[in-house]
């Protein structure tokens, strides 16, 4: 699959390589904005309130 | 520019594995991409544990530096007398009769500033109003909509993160009875001493009670209650910090003067 993608890439190797960085990067930042956040609020080991079961 | 002559030779290599791969058999192509998939779940799991236990951390302590530079200004640092003399000879607090105490329609936003220094001497992290994930996991410490205000009679009750996002109350096992608490509100300073810590089932509500534990009794005292989950890392506990109003400085009075300095800190960080 990555070996696809990145046979897929267009451009000579360093530019595939520099396009497979920022691609990581992106996925990275998507992660970390937008889907981490969304999971941790269902994380029960940082419930630090009273009352909620 | 030198590496733009190596550019040119990769170019026919890249177009042997293809045609290598072109004979692998369905079978193989889907234990691949499988392979591939499990293994990129793996590395996003690590880099979420490395998420929640490390960079909510640094960006939550960001938020809170921005919601203290907001408190600090419209709650102008008082000039108040000289901060000299801290340390344990400081003389006795003076007595200002009944704490001021800000009416339930103003505890919106961040309404106060916290002072441990048993945590730290840079411990000063904002009190916003609310205890659901988008105050705690940003702000820091929220403040239980209902409970009392700061220095009122009945309990001032706080919630906050052990670990992660900014593990405001990462260090609550290690107070020492008689630890003070310092709350500063626009009225004024509020200053608590620590009583006893207790480990419940999260279940138990009434430990923000106005009077903890005891939902049917009159409030006398003025309780500040501090809430965190428990063990460290873990969440099937809560443990819960007891702490008394000794005594309140009016906000022109200046601060006590063992905090002083922090409270200067804190403001200059605005």
């Amino acid at each position: 699959m990555y070996g696809w993608i990145f046979r897929s890439l267009p451009g000579p190797l360093w530019m595939r390589i520099v396009l497979s960085v920022l691609l990581v990067l992106a996925a990275v930042t998507v992660l970390m904005v937008a889907v981490f956040p969304w999971v941790s609020q269902f994380n029960p080991l940082t419930d630090s309130t009273i009352g909620s079961p | 520019m030198a590496r733009s002559t190596i550019d040119a030779p990769p170019e026919p290599r890249v177009g042997r594995p293809d045609r290598a791969r072109r004979r692998r058999t369905p079978g193989q192509l889907v234990a691949q991409v499988l392979g591939e998939l499990l293994i990129t779940a793996g590395v996003v799991l690590l880099l979420f544990v490395g998420w929640e236990l490390w960079w909510t951390n640094i960006d939550s302590s960001i938020k809170q530096e921005q919601a203290l530079e907001e408190f600090f200004a419209d709650v102008p640092p008082a000039a108040g007398p000289a901060p000299a003399g801290a340390g344990p000879d400081a003389p006795a607090p003076e007595d200002f009769g009944d704490p001021a105490v800000l009416p339930q329609g103003d505890l919106v936003g961040t309404f106060a500033v916290v002072y441990i220094p048993r945590f730290g001497d840079d411990y000063s992290r904002p009190v916003t109003a609310g205890v659901g994930t988008d105050v705690l996991d940003n702000l820091g410490l929220g403040h239980y909509p209902g409970t009392g205000a700061p220095g009122a009679v009945g309990n001032f009750a706080l919630a906050g993160h052990r670990q992660t996002h900014g593990q405001v109350l990462d260090q609550i096992h290690t107070l020492v009875p008689g630890d003070r608490l310092y709350v500063q509100t626009r009225d004024g300073y509020y200053t608590y001493v620590f009583r006893n810590t207790e480990i419940v089932l999260p279940d138990r509500a009434d430990v923000i009670a106005p009077v903890p534990t005891e939902p049917a009794a009159e409030p006398v005292d003025r309780i500040l209650t501090l809430t965190s989950c428990n063990p460290r890392f873990g969440a099937q506990e809560r443990i819960i910090a007891y702490s008394v109003l000794e005594s309140w400085r009016p906000a022109d009075a200046g601060p006590p003067p063992e905090i002083a300095e922090h409270v200067a800190r804190a403001a200059g960080q605005g």
